[in-house]
């Protein structure tokens, strides 16, 4: 959890990420042929690209969609984590989760926690069936046509994003109308993971996601990094601005996920907010 | 207690006596009656076991005590536990078969048979554990190769086709045996005449099991090995707090190896008190096995310090609090049960001479498969239970399912086992036999292999 002053340097780490990305696949696919030779010869070289192909670059038009939490304007009315149930009939889940939290100067601030949408997404790289995967603008997805229920991904989420369908899951008559799709996946299904996806019905149709236009502070922007423009509602701002003049800075950075949430924080200029690990 | 093999008898004697016991399982009747009632029990235990997983299927896993937080419990407990049994026959069948420890012969059957059958249970708990048992075929028709499940299943499928094998090919001989001597009633018959394969003993014959037993030998132990790391990389590739480490691969092989040993002792005074096998089974044989399990749990000490005490000298945030809830707080209980009866208490039984005693290292044996069990479930629970986020701590409370379908895995076990003995022979007849023939022969020529030196060193003198 650093805070970004610079706000270049916030947009250069967006795309250092991506190239890093593309570094760890490609070491991978390199050590996954140098085993694979060894034994099957040069069909491995074609495979390991099959292989890593889940993870292809998008194109560069795509938006690229991240959210930033104003935690100095969040005052935990929790407006946004029933906005985004009612949206999502997801009954007792909480796919946006505001913790109350207390920063390094011992004020209680509030911690919205939807998906992190991370770059290098844990729970992607676990999925045994491919059922959680990345779309074009850099959402994770779940398939739950897909999902085996196997609960690797919540073992692995380090935020505790996901949920399970423990039971049948109480679709209401609204819910039962509606027709499946990974972005908008209604009616729930027994036995599967679900999870926040940055309301990924709402983005392919223009409009916030459900918990950024619902807030009553307007606390939530939602932006494109690669146009770099970020809009909580009211106004719409220049994203790494954003970011490089609020100390902005994302949840257990170290362990490198890469999250395209950050936050500002609140009461204060260099307020961090300390988690357990 | 013991009664020494008696060397003094002439071969044709010996060979008589130990056709007879290993076939006495085999013959109508072996059960009496306080076998079938026990197969009764054990067959009731699974079938109230099947009953709560059709209850666990029909609502969900919301029947079980998991939830958000605490998302893996007993059913993954069960499956390290059980994955980790299975190591037993490997062990004994392969690696002492690879050493030349003569002194394994009469053990290796039972050994293989722990194999097979604990995977198969082990294997069984992740489908019970799964929230869409009905969609277990994706996973080979949509494999994603990055995820650790991915390798469990190649790993672990691959290990029970090759332990089948590795069962299946020493008892060839042993099935001819029963064939020839018409055991059992025409079925029976007629499948020990065609899983026999038309053995007849010639000299191509032995040549050819003699060398594909040794290929099967050398191939399983890298197989079990890969198994384990694994299993263990399930947690290990996470970052979880008391998962997030690097030893975690070597530190469970230890560990199964360890419990399978101790599987294995379990097993086989069971099977020596039932089936009357003192003869074969000796006190040796659980000397040596004492020894090694001793070795094991040495071993695994050492892990285990070496796990808690790097993490614990520096004391990272999720470290910390998962440590204190370890140590002191609300799983110590389960620690120090496991720490002390199950790895202390059995260190030190086995390393006192007085207590090198059937009963005693038989008595270590239950306490170290008691507390490796546990020690897998302080490892899957606290670590889920850990906050990630500022959360309280989980809980996980196990429902009556959960218990049910773990005390089912191991009637379920247990009964697999018994079936099987009630069908194949339990102790292998013709490498008995051949060991035999071997301490003959070497009477007059005492030629000791490299391996077997090793061996020696490891255990002890054979015979």
């Amino acid at each position: 959890m650093i805070g970004k002053s610079d706000p270049d340097a916030v947009l250069r780490d967006a795309q250092q990420a991506d190239a890093e990305d593309v570094g760890r696949r490609v070491f991978l696919r390199n050590a996954f042929i140098a085993a694979g030779a060894a034994t099957f010869g040069s069909k491995t070289v074609a495979f390991a690209d099959d292989l890593m192909r889940g993870s292809d670059e998008p194109a560069d038009d795509v938006p690229q969609w991240a959210m930033v939490i104003d935690m100095a304007r969040c005052d935990g009315c929790r407006v946004c984590t029933k906005a985004c149930q009612e949206a999502h009939f997801t009954g007792d889940q909480e796919w946006i989760k505001v913790f109350e939290v207390t920063d390094e100067a011992g004020n209680i601030v509030f911690l919205p926690r939807p998906c992190m949408q991370c770059e290098n997404a844990p729970c992607l790289n676990v999925c045994p069936v491919g059922a959680t995967y990345r779309n074009d603008n850099g959402t994770i997805l779940v398939d739950h046509d897909r999902c085996i229920g196997c609960r690797f991904c919540i073992a692995a989420c380090p935020y505790g994003a996901r949920y399970f369908n423990w039971g049948e899951p109480e679709n209401p008559p609204g819910a039962a109308l509606a027709r499946y799709s990974p972005e908008f996946p209604v009616p729930h299904r027994k036995g599967t993971v679900d999870k926040c996806m940055f309301c990924a019905h709402n983005a392919m149709n223009g409009k916030l996601p459900v918990c950024a236009s619902s807030c009553p502070m307007s606390a939530i922007w939602f932006g494109d990094l690669k146009a770099d423009i970020a809009t909580n509602g009211l106004e719409t701002v220049q994203l790494s601005w954003l970011l490089g003049n609020r100390n902005a800075f994302r949840l257990k950075e170290e362990l490198g996920t890469r999250p395209r949430v950050w936050y500002l924080p609140g009461h204060g200029e260099h307020s961090k907010v300390v988690l357990p690990e | 207690m013991s009664v020494q093999i008696a060397t003094g008898a002439p071969d044709g004697d010996r060979l008589e006596h130990l056709l007879e016991r290993s076939k006495a399982p085999v013959q109508p009747g072996a059960w009496g009656i306080r076998g079938r009632l026990l197969v009764a029990a054990l067959a009731a235990v699974v079938i109230w076991g099947i009953l709560a997983w059709v209850w666990q299927l029909k609502h969900g896993l919301a029947v079980t005590g998991l939830n958000d937080r605490v998302s893996w419990g007993f059913y993954l407990t069960n499956f390290v536990f059980f994955i980790g049994i299975s190591h037993a026959g490997t062990l004994v069948s392969a690696i002492l078969r690879l050493s030349h420890a003569e002194w394994r012969r009469p053990i290796t059957r039972l050994a293989e048979m722990i194999t097979v059958v604990a995977l198969v249970v082990g294997a069984g708990m992740v489908v019970v554990d799964m929230g869409r048992p009905d969609r277990l075929q994706y996973v080979i028709m949509y494999p994603h190769l990055r995820s650790p499940i991915l390798w469990d299943v190649l790993s672990i499928g691959t290990y029970i086709a090759g332990s089948l094998l590795y069962l299946y090919l020493p008892l060839v001989p042993d099935l001819a045996i029963l064939r020839d001597g018409h055991v059992g009633g025409r079925i029976r018959q007629r499948l020990y005449s065609v899983l026999a394969l038309r053995w007849h003993g010639g000299p191509e014959q032995r040549r050819l099991i003699g060398r594909a037993i040794g290929i099967m030998a050398v191939v399983i132990v890298p197989v079990a090995i890969s198994v384990h790391t694994v299993v263990s990389w399930i947690f290990g590739m996470t970052l979880r707090s008391g998962w997030n480490s690097t030893i975690f691969g070597p530190y469970f092989v230890v560990g199964a190896i360890f419990s399978g040993i101790a599987g294995i002792i379990v097993v086989m005074a069971i099977f020596r008190r039932v089936y009357h096998l003192e003869e074969f089974i000796t006190e040796k044989h659980f000397r040596y096995l004492a020894s090694l399990l001793l070795v094991l749990g040495l071993l695994y000490a050492y892990f285990t310090l070496s796990e808690y005490a790097t993490v614990g000298y520096k004391m990272q945030v999720g470290d910390a609090s998962l440590l204190s809830a370890l140590l002191t707080g609300r799983y110590a209980p389960y620690f120090w049960t496991f720490a002390i009866l199950g790895m202390v208490v059995p260190i030190v039984l086995l390393a006192l001479p007085r207590t090198r005693t059937i009963r005693w290292i038989v008595t270590a044996a239950v306490l170290v498969n008691l507390g490796m069990w546990l020690k897998r479930f302080v490892i899957v629970i606290p670590s889920m239970a850990l906050p990630l986020m500022p959360y309280e701590w989980g809980t996980y409370r196990p429902t009556w399912v959960e218990w049910s379908i773990t005390a089912a895995g191991f009637a379920g076990f247990a009964l697999v086992f018994m079936i099987f003995a009630r069908i194949f022979p339990v102790i292998s007849v013709w490498e008995v036999e051949e060991g035999w023939e071997a301490e003959d022969a070497e009477s007059f020529a005492p030629v000791e292999a490299p391996l077997a030196a090793g061996a020696t060193i490891l255990v002890g003198e054979p015979s």
